[in-house]
């Protein structure tokens, strides 16, 4: 928003002549413009890549017919979905029934007001930035519980009380891993946590601490994946129990709008990993910064949020679902305990000082800590093994 | 009118009006999801003041965490769509006096408390104010606070936990 007033100004007679209070609102309302711009065709790309990356990994070509490549299979899909007739059945809560869309997209948009793009080209600097989004994602859950509930079916009713049951666990190991950045950045501004982390690839609070914040980076992705309900975490629309979960009874543009949100708040959950952890908009290299005197800061956000994408749609084809009390094991006998450990190890690193007596104290504990967490790790996959392994042999006898 | 107090306003109709169907409806889901009108708007009051950090907080316990549960809890009551809940005016007598104590009660404090007047204090972040009196002036209370909640979590898990014996 700073970007676009500095942009306002250089017009001639522009801050004599224009109140301030309005430029600040065409300021907002043209950031929030450009935002809305690049969630809505984001989609039409997302789709396609998704079609395609499944093809591939099932040997198969994915779409081919429309455009070279299948280019334009996706444009031609979003045109039939939003002129197809949006059916009301009889029995819904009306009101609900549409609200509940407007709820689950609002939440998913309003992530984007916070997003550093580059030092200048973020909608609003909130102090409170990355306690802001994980905040705005709850009301995209009352818009699935809603959504659920205003279907008046039985299986979207089911699939948005699993969906509730998981974003509210698997907010918990996310927050944790989020404060373990907080601790290390000292600030809860995004712009500030970019700005510890310039300077190249080394700088990554991903290597800070090695190898527990890498730790961290795998809970807070895992965590954030489950929250978008995206597969393995999918149970909420599982298609081969619920139908389609809570969207079970849209069709038309409100179920383009479920489908909107999804991949959105896919993208500001990647984006906030790489903002969080990959250094967001700062450029690996120092040198590739800028490029003929312009900040590419987007241009590597937008990168490093598209690979983290990519991804959720390789993970997405390759693992199957997990059951219900599988998911919940995963949040809280897992992720929480480690995000925890987490916490108490990097708040002790933080806190110590770091070259005691000229022995370099910090990597040592970090080194004993965490290979005591690896062990740990490893007896519980061992256990989680030998269980499954039981009841394979179980279900044979 | 001040934008700030036209915003105010705004915020008021939307606080009281979607409190006030919270209270008088009768389908137990409409009110629940009209408390999301009301949080929202107690949380929009928190950044008309400039409590940035509180009404973020606002929103993830209220909206992210009671309302959900509130709901859940709705969605699992047995034939909820059933159920007529009409509010019954079996003590009015009685009733009206509490109601009319309280008014007064609130009315005393909110005309004699000398409020603090003038001009808005300039914008500022407040997260870190707020984390330095909880670990300094105020440890023990908000330690305190902790177990309490701590407490309560145990005793929950216990009451729902699957009983051996029984």
């Amino acid at each position: 928003m700073d970007a676009l007033l500095r942009l306002f100004s250089l017009i001639p007679g522009w801050d004599q002549n224009v109140p301030a209070w309005a430029s600040v609102t065409l300021a907002g309302l043209v950031a929030a413009g450009l935002c809305l711009g690049f969630m809505s065709l984001g989609p039409v790309g997302y789709v396609y890549v998704e079609r395609k990356i499944a093809g591939f990994m099932q040997d198969r070509l994915g779409p081919m017919r429309v455009g070279p490549w299948g280019l334009l299979q996706t444009i031609a899909d979003t045109i039939k979905l939003l002129f197809k007739e949006a059916i009301f059945p009889a029995a819904v809560h009306k009101v609900m029934f549409v609200v509940a869309p407007c709820l689950v997209v609002t939440g998913a948009f309003m992530g984007f007001a916070v997003l550093p793009f580059s030092p200048t080209w973020q909608a609003a600097d909130l102090d409170v930035g990355a306690f802001y989004v994980i905040a705005i994602g709850s009301l995209s859950t009352v818009g699935l519980i809603m959504a659920g509930w205003a279907s008046n079916n039985k299986y979207a009713l089911f699939g948005a009380m699993r969906s509730a049951a998981q974003i509210v666990s698997y907010e918990i190991p996310a927050v944790m891993s989020l404060i373990v950045v907080v601790m290390i950045a000292g600030s809860l501004s995004l712009q500030a946590i970019v700005g510890e982390q310039a300077g190249g690839l080394h700088n990554w609070f991903l290597w800070k601490f090695f190898p527990l914040n890498v730790i961290a980076f795998l809970v807070f992705f895992t965590a954030t994946l489950a929250e978008c309900n995206r597969t393995p975490f999918d149970i909420p629309e599982a298609e081969s129990e619920l139908v389609a979960g809570f969207h079970t009874e849209y069709s038309g543009f409100f179920f383009a709008m479920f489908f909107l949100a999804e991949y959105t708040e896919m993208f500001v959950a990647s984006a906030m990993a790489a903002v969080l952890f990959l250094g967001g908009f700062a450029a690996p290299i120092p040198a590739l910064q800028t490029v003929g005197g312009f900040d590419i800061g987007p241009v590597w956000l937008i990168a490093k949020a598209w690979a983290l994408v990519f991804v959720h749609m390789w993970l997405r084809w390759t693992l199957p679902r997990l059951r219900v009390d599988q998911l919940m094991h995963v949040a809280w006998k897992v992720l929480l305990p480690i995000s925890l450990f987490l916490i108490v190890v990097v708040g002790g690193l933080l806190t110590w000082p770091a070259t005691a007596n000229g022995f370099p104290w910090d990597r040592w504990v970090g080194w004993l800590l965490s290979a005591l967490l690896f062990v740990y790790l490893a007896t519980t996959a061992a256990r989680a093994w030998r269980w499954h392994a039981r009841q394979v042999r179980e279900a044979v006898a | 009118m001040t934008a700030s107090a036209f915003v105010f306003w705004v915020l008021a109709a939307i606080v009281l009006g979607s409190a006030a169907v919270v209270v008088l409806s009768r389908s137990l889901i409409n009110s629940a999801f009209a408390l999301l009108a009301t949080f929202a708007g107690v949380a929009g009051f928190y950044v008309l003041l400039g409590a940035d950090f509180l009404a973020a907080v606002q929103f993830l316990v209220y909206v992210g965490g009671i309302l959900i549960l509130l709901v859940f809890g709705v969605m699992l009551t047995h034939r909820i769509q059933d159920l007529d809940l009409r509010a019954e005016a079996r003590q009015l007598v009685p009733g009206l006096f509490v109601a009319a104590g309280v008014f007064a009660l609130l009315t005393a404090v909110a005309t004699r408390t000398p409020w603090a007047q003038g001009p808005g204090r300039e914008l500022s972040a407040t997260t870190a104010d707020i984390g330095r009196a909880f670990l300094g002036k105020y440890l023990l209370p908000f330690e305190a606070a902790s177990i309490l909640l701590l407490v309560a979590l145990i005793g929950a898990a216990l009451i729902v936990r699957k009983r051996e014996d029984a």
